[in-house]
């Protein structure tokens, strides 16, 4: 589902005398469908810079990454679109939206742009609030003024109420308390059991070691390492 | 008579408004541009209407002039005297016995016949103005026949007053393509515009332009489907001549507020009353 | 599949000095295109030889018109652009003043385009224009209002009525945020994304406003100096811009 081949990329920062940084290095992985791997290592070893290469949201100077046969190093921007839209899911750590606009509109958005009705869309955005616990009170305010935890507890909703076929999961329960975490790592399982491929980050270790069926260390790509 | 040039304009000149006028009669509803001259009366007097008039008199015309349907205003009368003393021509009152009619806000209400010659003094000549003031998109606008600005300028009349509350200068559509003012007219007229005998001709002096109506042209007044267009009926009979079907004019008769409707044709009214027709004030008087 | 609109080489001077150079790209239907750079980098050049307002000396803009599929706007004739900008086109001027009748009242502002393409029926007009006043939340009571006494967040959501009313599918937009309050800026874009999300419209949107594109644009193409140096996903330029003057505007922009 997920296959990066001899993917490497570097930096070049034009406007600090042209450096030239390296960060991952001929990265060759596979990630089947219904099958969860943790992306690890130090910090600064390179998972969250993988992870948006993965998504097309940084750009890879070299080889091949496969989402479903599609290369997202190769395709037009309004591919890349599509299989977001379709096909790939993304959980950052940061949630992005239009300022003013409902919760609950946030969390339906991804269902209204695949086509569902906007009722249909709305049910499904309910459902998942409630299961992540934002109280329903909140469900009509804008996300943009919560805190911490419930923006990314919102932008998770978010991120599973389309069931996207690949999903690139960054640091989903961090910040989280004991029942919410709980609540995630369900549908993460419920993601991989409906035959989801997962590439994940995760610091919180018993997370990891539960969801995920495997680890990759990412230091093995950091150039400076490896040579 | 010898001082000028037969009807003041020097021959260079009339061919000018001629040509001008032949293109207008040729592409009906379209405003030709043409050179108008300074005349001996200010702009907004009928300087327009002059100029058409003096290009297409001859020595045979016979010439009337009514300013709001009557001969005896001040503005006919100067007309009609000011070619008189310079083209020598007969002059009348009577609307049968004109060849050429200068107008300012009317059309007679006797039914005009082929071989006569309807002038129209123009104010403004752009319909499109009201919403447009750039000249050169409202000429755009003619040659694309991109007409839905006139439509919006009556759609803003129905927001506001229920109904389209324009009552003169009312828009038409000549043949299918150009839209005309028709000068300020009362809606009233605007039926007699159309398939009209005689030759209807518009002259503005100070926008300097002609355009022009052929006789037995197709002139549409514009309108919605839910909101036709409707002609203006008199709401009395004419107080004079007891006319039920002419545009009138409302005549304030003494101090105390009293006021009665006569006809705004004068020639009409006046030639009823010869034919033995009466109205409440006339008829009072002779009992 | 076939792009809606296709610009291809699209070169503007004025006089000695570039207004903007070959530039082209393919915008499919439903794509949101931003354009983004500092003033005099081309990009107000750009969008207006797009839409046919300037003469561009080079290039085509080829539109997959309802009848008769691919066709270049700048070689067809005046009237059938100018039937194109009443129908199918639609432009969002940065200063509603200048995309608005400000003696005519809103409805009359939003029924001009159906009067425009021939309707004559002045419920349904008035009916459809009151529809729109909704959708974009003006109260339609305001509906004989002139947008004279309209806030400049209420003229500018007008302009995008009258606009889209008569259903076109691509939309010009310059700076269409621009010069309105920030709480009023987001409201408009949020307007503009179901709008475009709901109707299904592309749109090339000019802004010097990276947090716009950001939230409107599927795909951002970087100006300057009438070229374009930069052009992707939007989001993809935005954080990994590769050239040296996409990273210059990207990591000049003030962080809240």
């Amino acid at each position: 589902m997920i296959d990066l081949r001899n993917v490497s990329k570097t930096f070049t920062l034009h406007n600090q005398s042209s450096a030239v940084i390296e960060v991952v290095n001929n990265v060759t992985l596979s990630v089947a469908a219904g099958e969860c791997v943790a992306l690890t290592g130090a910090s600064g070893a390179g998972k969250s810079t993988l992870m948006r290469m993965i998504y097309g949201n940084y750009l890879t100077q070299a080889g091949q990454i496969l989402i479903d046969g599609t290369d997202i190093v190769q395709a037009e921007p309004r591919d890349v679109i599509a299989l977001r839209r379709e096909t790939l899911g993304y959980v950052s750590q940061f949630l992005r939206v239009v300022p003013r606009v409902p919760t609950l509109d946030v969390v339906a958005e991804p269902l209204r742009a695949v086509g569902a009705s906007a009722s249909d869309a709305q049910a499904l955005a309910e459902y998942l609030l409630a299961k992540l616990n934002i109280p329903q009170r909140l469900w009509s305010l804008s996300p943009t003024t919560f805190s911490g935890g419930e923006q990314q507890r919102v932008n998770i909703a978010r991120g599973f109420a389309h069931p996207y076929p690949a999903m690139l999961l960054d640091e989903p329960t961090a910040s989280l308390d004991a029942a919410n975490r709980e609540v995630v790592l369900s549908l993460i399982e419920e993601a991989k059991a409906r035959g989801a491929a997962i590439i994940g980050i995760f610091h919180d270790e018993a997370a990891r070691a539960r969801v995920c069926d495997r680890e990759i260390d990412v230091s093995q790509f950091t150039p400076g390492v490896a040579v | 008579m010898s001082d000028y040039n037969f009807a003041y304009l020097d021959e260079q000149t009339k061919r000018m408004i001629r040509r001008a006028i032949l293109k207008g009669l040729a592409i009906p509803g379209y405003q030709v541009p043409f050179a108008s001259r300074e005349m001996p009366m200010p702009y907004g007097w009928g300087t327009g209407g002059v100029q058409v008039s003096a290009a297409v008199m001859t020595p045979q015309d016979r010439f009337k002039v009514i300013d709001q349907g009557a001969d005896d205003t001040t503005n006919a009368v100067s007309i009609r005297t000011f070619f008189e003393r310079t083209a020598g021509v007969a002059t009348t009152t009577k609307t049968s016995e004109a060849s050429v009619i200068q107008t300012r806000h009317r059309i007679p209400e006797e039914p005009l016949s082929e071989g006569q010659i309807l002038v129209y003094q123009v104010p403004i000549p752009e319909p499109l103005r009201f919403l447009e003031p750039r000249e050169s998109e409202t000429r755009k606008m003619h040659s694309l026949a991109e007409y839905g600005l006139m439509h919006v300028k009556l759609y803003e009349d129905i927001s506001r007053h229920g109904h389209i509350a324009t009552s003169y200068d009312y828009p038409v559509k000549v043949e299918g393509r150009y839209v005309m003012d028709p000068s300020p007219i009362p809606k009233f007229d605007n039926p007699k515009l159309g398939d009209m005998a005689a030759i209807q001709l518009f002259g503005a002096g100070r926008e300097q332009r002609i355009y022009a109506l052929p006789p037995y042209t197709q002139v549409v007044s514009l309108d919605f489907e839910d909101h036709p267009f409707e002609a203006s009926k008199p709401d009395h009979p004419c107080a004079m001549c007891g006319a039920e079907n002419s545009y009138l004019d409302e005549v304030i008769t003494d101090d105390a507020g009293r006021r009665m409707f006569v006809c705004s044709d004068t020639d009409f009214c006046e030639a009823r009353q010869v034919a033995g027709h009466t109205g409440t004030m006339n008829g009072k008087d002779a009992a | 599949m076939t792009p809606l609109l296709s610009v291809q080489g699209i070169t503007k001077f004025y006089g000695q000095h570039i207004g903007c150079k070959d530039v082209g790209f393919d915008l499919y239907p439903g794509e949101v295109m931003g354009i983004v750079g500092e003033s005099g980098s081309g990009k107000s050049t750009l969008l207006n030889c797009m839409a046919g307002h300037l003469t561009s000396d080079a290039g085509a803009v080829v539109f997959d018109t309802r009848t008769d599929g691919p066709r270049d706007t700048v070689t067809m004739s005046e009237p059938e652009r100018r039937m194109l900008s009443r129908t199918d086109w639609a432009f969002v001027h940065q200063h509603a003043r200048d995309g608005l009748r400000m003696g005519v009242s809103a409805g009359g502002n939003v029924g001009e385009r159906l009067m425009a393409v021939g309707e004559r029926h002045y419920g349904d007009i008035r009916a459809k224009a009151t529809d729109w006043l909704g959708r974009v939340e003006i109260d339609a009571t305001r509906v004989d209002d002139r947008p004279t006494t309209f806030s400049g967040g209420m003229q500018q959501r007008l302009q995008i009525a009258r606009n889209l009313v008569t259903g076109p599918r691509l939309v010009f937009m310059d700076e269409p945020t621009g010069g309105l309050d920030v709480s009023v800026q987001a409201r408009l874009l949020d307007l503009l994304r179901g709008l475009v999300r709901d109707m299904g419209l592309s749109a090339i949107i000019v802004t010097h406003d990276l947090a716009v594109v950001r939230l409107l644009a599927d795909r951002l193409m970087v100006m300057k100096d009438g070229h374009v140096v930069e052009a992707g996903l939007t989001d993809q330029v935005l954080d990994d811009p590769q050239h040296a003057y996409s990273q210059l505007l990207v990591s000049s922009v003030l962080q809240v």
